[in-house]
């Protein structure tokens, strides 16, 4: 049977369903939970209760004789392994030795300090409760703006000032810009601590082979070899003797993109017990250990001219960092820096970041990492000008937006925007939602004295991470492409999707590169000893990175292709198409079937060429892509209740080239759920102690189905020059896009009543009373404006 | 305690301790991993199984409440290798993601269709109200169950 068709249908930009699928509908996929072993083992991590407290004495006697456990490890057995590393720098960055399990002080509740490892999960629980640890309780800082005041309690005793680096940026005149303004307008704006929550926890199964001096590590994340590296390191072990397998992912936003503490816990437990263990975590241990995002407390101010110019923006960003550094934590607002000016022209920036160390598990990358809150800001920001100076939303957008004709638009914060287009999605969004019909339904509303609200944001976003020197661990991304005797093609990914669809849009790139049935493909990926060496799957970055260095390893492989065809037909003057490579002068042909099988049997060779079809390509991009859109909300606001109803959602979106349209739909109303999770529902809420209130599914309150707006997107498309595919990325668009479309729709709404700005997360009782304080005839409540 | 129950059509009879959670069981004595633990405290809907015709969250039963009952879980729903339809409308509406919630939602999303043949999108969602999806937003999801509906699932 012929493996090879013609096949002249292309499938790049086709809505095809997705090719991982069967194994996710029928319940056949594997989890790490899923993964049983013989003899293997349960572990229980015993947690810190207390945000600041140092261990008087633990006494783990009772657990250790309890039947069923195999033993018990507490920091002190485990000094030496670690620490958890942190994988940026910054200048006079003050980075706390992160022990994998706390020896004596711990600095936040859910901090680990010992693991009870048993026959079973019931039984290692039951063990954890018989550890009995004598605490002396410390006074504790939760919030990031006490935490750096005189007087707060120091989370870390030889940084009595709790802050972890200062930085700042600064471009063009701001002073300048500042001082001949004709009108300033400045806000706080909170972009609150946020849970990312994975439908999976993360979890870890280890086994050591001794006699192989072997060491098998099945993590629940998105980067297996970036992970692969940093464990090695942690467990003092070579880094080929360790090897990590991401099964099935079941989500991640950023929280899987780490290397925790129990990667290498659980990696010294097998190998000092010389048996497979497991842990997964709870969702509660989820809600306290595995990292949170965003947690910015900012304060904002813009100079524009009259007629709505805006010269320059002013921003100290206050960072809660947590207790400690994770793999990117002092990073994140670093990229808030980068993207303040958002799609406006402003030549004139200043920026500080204070990274607050608080008594809290630490933030790191969640969904969009420090694009949502830069986003947040300057478009809560445009909004609150254009009511100062009595002007469209629109119009002060367009009128401040970098031009088509402005790319490559190198910023005043260093980067250069590949290409855009900015009017282009606002004016389809505002078409969609038919724009001056609504205002003038509102205008009519607002006689009548109801609040309905119109919120425009027009965002764009810095994706496809990128050029290798400015990222902490290598930009790259690579494939390998082979094709056996028999034709059958096997790609293999350096990036770990867990839920984005890689095996679709990579089979769908192979196939038409190859012009081969899609069937004949198959995508690889999260096995370090199978696939080579990559970054990994977050920042947007998989397709137009990972996708990229697939389409260069399709070339390489063509080009052999051809070669070997030409050289089989004795052809000097040869074309390959559709999978066969036709001899342009005697239309002879030979089947990729036909070349591969030859290739291998490598009876005759072309001079200077290999036996064997394989490449692998790792690609280097030299510049981030900077995807754009527009987001509009129009909601209805109950006087009475204070309770949000969004009317319509439109999200317009730009990100390139598509592959699949019907993945790129699924990214946005992903990604506007979470951007409704934070303008509505959620917010993680440390107590002063630092308990964390919100430590449960039943306290944060995340999207369902019956409170989601239909989300009507639609896309216009500004191909990027930085990768030959033209795609830019879309997994984080949607949440950047939300959350300043909503605000801004019901302060809209409740801008009769004096509003201009409201803090996340826009809970009905917040909006009751600023309603109510609005029609008692008390003075204007301008939420979080304290500057 | 002895317990004796039908799984997706077979009997099994098995020891257990009497605080082994149904979805334990499931998991772990019976093998069959495909619904999932997505919080343990009834909140995410990611252990959904059928028992005797009607879906419960797996991590909210002891293994013993379930003895002589008939659980049907996500393995059971194709017959003979041929998807039900819910499956089937879930893998072209693209309603899986990462798919861990996916097997509790298949199951939810029968139920629906279970007890109300005809839907509007507002019942749908309100049937769908238990189980959390952190990836799709909802709306493939919703789609899923509408053209499920259409096929006379
Ligand atoms: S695990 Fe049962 S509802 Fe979440
Ligand atoms: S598909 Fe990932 S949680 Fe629903």
């Amino acid at each position: 049977m012929a493996t090879t068709i013609a096949k002249p249908e292309l499938l790049v930009g086709k809505r095809l369903r997705r090719r991982e699928d069967p194994r996710l509908i029928t319940g056949t996929a594997t989890y790490v939970d899923d993964i049983k072993m013989p003899g293997m083992l349960y572990a229980v991590i015993v947690r810190s209760p207390h945000a600041a407290a140092s261990i008087k004495s633990m006494d783990v006697s009772k657990a250790a004789q309890h039947p069923g456990v195999a033993a018990v490890f507490t920091g002190k057995d485990t000094e030496k392994v670690g620490p958890v590393p942190c994988g940026s720098s910054l200048p006079g960055l003050r980075v706390p030795h992160h022990y994998i399990l706390a020896p004596e002080r711990v600095y936040f509740v859910g901090h680990p300090v010992a693991v009870v490892v048993a026959t079973d999960r019931y039984v290692a629980k039951d063990a954890a409760d018989l550890i009995e640890i004598d605490w002396d309780v410390r006074g504790a800082v939760a919030d990031p703006e006490k935490a750096i005041a005189d007087g707060a309690p120091p989370v870390h005793p030889q940084w009595p000032d709790n802050k972890a680096f200062t930085h700042h940026q600064e471009g063009g005149d701001v002073d300048k810009a500042f001082a001949e303004a004709d009108v300033i307008v400045k806000q706080r704006i909170t972009s609150q601590r946020l849970i990312p929550t994975a439908m999976e926890t993360r979890g870890v199964v280890a086994e050591w082979r001794a006699a192989d001096r072997q060491l098998n590590l099945y993590s629940s994340t998105q980067i297996p070899h970036l992970m692969r590296s940093l464990v090695a390191q942690m467990l003092g072990l070579e880094e080929n003797r360790l090897r990590v397998v991401t099964p099935e992912v079941g989500g991640g936003f950023g929280s899987k993109l780490n290397v925790y503490a129990e990667e290498a816990l659980m990696g010294f437990v097998a190998m000092k017990l010389g048996k497979p263990v497991k842990w997964i975590e709870s969702r509660r241990e989820n809600f306290l250990c595995t990292i949170h995002g965003r947690g910015h407390v900012d304060y904002y101010e813009v100079a524009a001219k009259k007629d709505g110019t805006i010269t320059g923006i002013k921003l100290l960003i206050i960072q809660d960092l947590g207790a400690y550094h994770q793999l990117l934590t002092p990073a994140i607002p670093t990229l808030s820096v980068l993207m303040m000016p958002g799609l406006y022209k402003t030549a004139n920036i200043r920026a500080d970041i204070i990274g607050a160390f608080t008594n809290c598990v630490p933030t790191d990358a969640y969904r969009g990492a420090g694009r949502p809150e830069a986003t947040h800001g300057i478009e809560r920001m445009v909004d609150i000008l254009a009511a100062e100076l009595k002007m469209d939303p629109v119009e002060i957008r367009l009128k401040n937006f970098i031009q088509k004709e402005d790319f490559p638009f190198p910023t005043a914060t260093g980067l250069t925007y590949d290409t855009g287009d900015y009017s282009l999605p606002l004016k389809k969004a505002l078409g969609m939602v038919g724009y001056e019909k609504l205002r003038a339904e509102q205008a009519e509303k607002r006689k009548k004295g109801e609040l309905m609200g119109i919120g425009i944001s027009t965002y764009g976003e810095i994706c496809a991470f990128g050029p290798s020197p400015a990222t902490p661990a290598g930009g790259w991304e690579s494939a390998t492409v082979k094709i056996d005797p028999s034709g059958k093609v096997t790609v293999m990914t350096g990036c770990s999707p867990h839920g984005q669809g890689e095996e679709t849009t990579f089979a769908q790139i192979a196939a038409d590169e190859l012009g081969i049935d899609i069937d004949d493909i198959l995508v690889l990926h999260g096995d370090t000893a199978i696939v080579q060496y990559g970054i990994g799957t977050f920042g947007s970055r998989a397709t137009a990175v990972g996708g990229t260095a697939l389409y260069f390893a399709l070339q390489d492989l063509k080009a052999k292709i051809k070669k070997f065809g030409a050289f089989l037909l004795e052809s000097d003057d040869a074309t390959l198409a559709g999978g066969v490579v036709t001899c342009n002068k005697t239309g002879a042909s030979k089947t990729l079937q036909e070349i591969a099988g030859a290739t291998y049997r490598a009876m005759k060779l072309p001079a200077n060429t290999e036996p064997g079809l394989i490449a692998t390509h790792f690609w280097e991009p030299t510049n981030f892509t900077f995807p754009f859109g527009a987001h509009i909300v129009v909601s209805d606001i109950d006087r009475e209740t204070g309770g949000i109803t969004i009317r319509r959602y439109i999200a317009v979106d730009d990100c390139g080239n598509i592959l699949n349209p019907l993945i790129v739909d699924g990214q946005v109303h992903g990604g506007v759920a979470q951007g409704l999770g934070q303008a509505l529902w959620e917010e993680a809420v440390y107590d002063e102690s630092g308990q964390l209130v919100t430590g449960e599914m039943t306290d944060y309150v995340l999207p369902r189905a019956h409170m989601m707006p239909w989300i009507e997107s639609d896309h216009t498309t500004t191909p990027t020059p930085v990768n030959p595919l033209g795609v830019k990325g879309v997994g984080e668009a949607g949440t950047i896009g939300c959350s300043p479309a909503m605000v801004n729709s019901v302060v809209d709404a409740l801008s009769p009543l004096g509003v201009r700005h409201i803090d996340m997360p826009m809970t009905p009782e917040k909006i009751w009373r600023l309603v109510q304080g609005a029609s008692s005839q008390e003075p204007v409540a301008r939420m979080g404006e304290r500057l | 305690m002895n317990i004796n129950l039908k799984i997706n059509g077979k009997t099994h009879s098995d020891d257990v301790e009497p605080r082994l959670l149904l979805i334990h069981y499931l998991r772990e004595v019976v093998g069959l991993t495909g619904p999932h633990v997505g919080c343990e405290t009834s909140l995410c809907g990611a252990c959904t199984v059928e028992c005797d015709g009607k879906a419960v969250k797996s991590c909210t039963m002891f293994a013993v409440q379930a003895d002589g009952a008939n659980v049907t879980t996500i393995e059971g729903l194709a017959v003979d290798g041929k998807l039900h339809a819910m499956q089937e409308a879930f893998w072209n509406e693209h309603g899986a993601q990462c798919g861990f919630c996916t097997p509790g939602m298949i199951m939810a999303s029968k139920q629906i269709l279970d007890r109300n043949p005809h839907p509007t999108d507002e019942e749908i969602r309100m049937g769908l109200e238990g189980n959390v999806c952190r990836c799709t937003g909802y709306q493939h999801i919703v789609n899923a169950v509408r053209a499920a509906a259409k096929a006379g699932a």
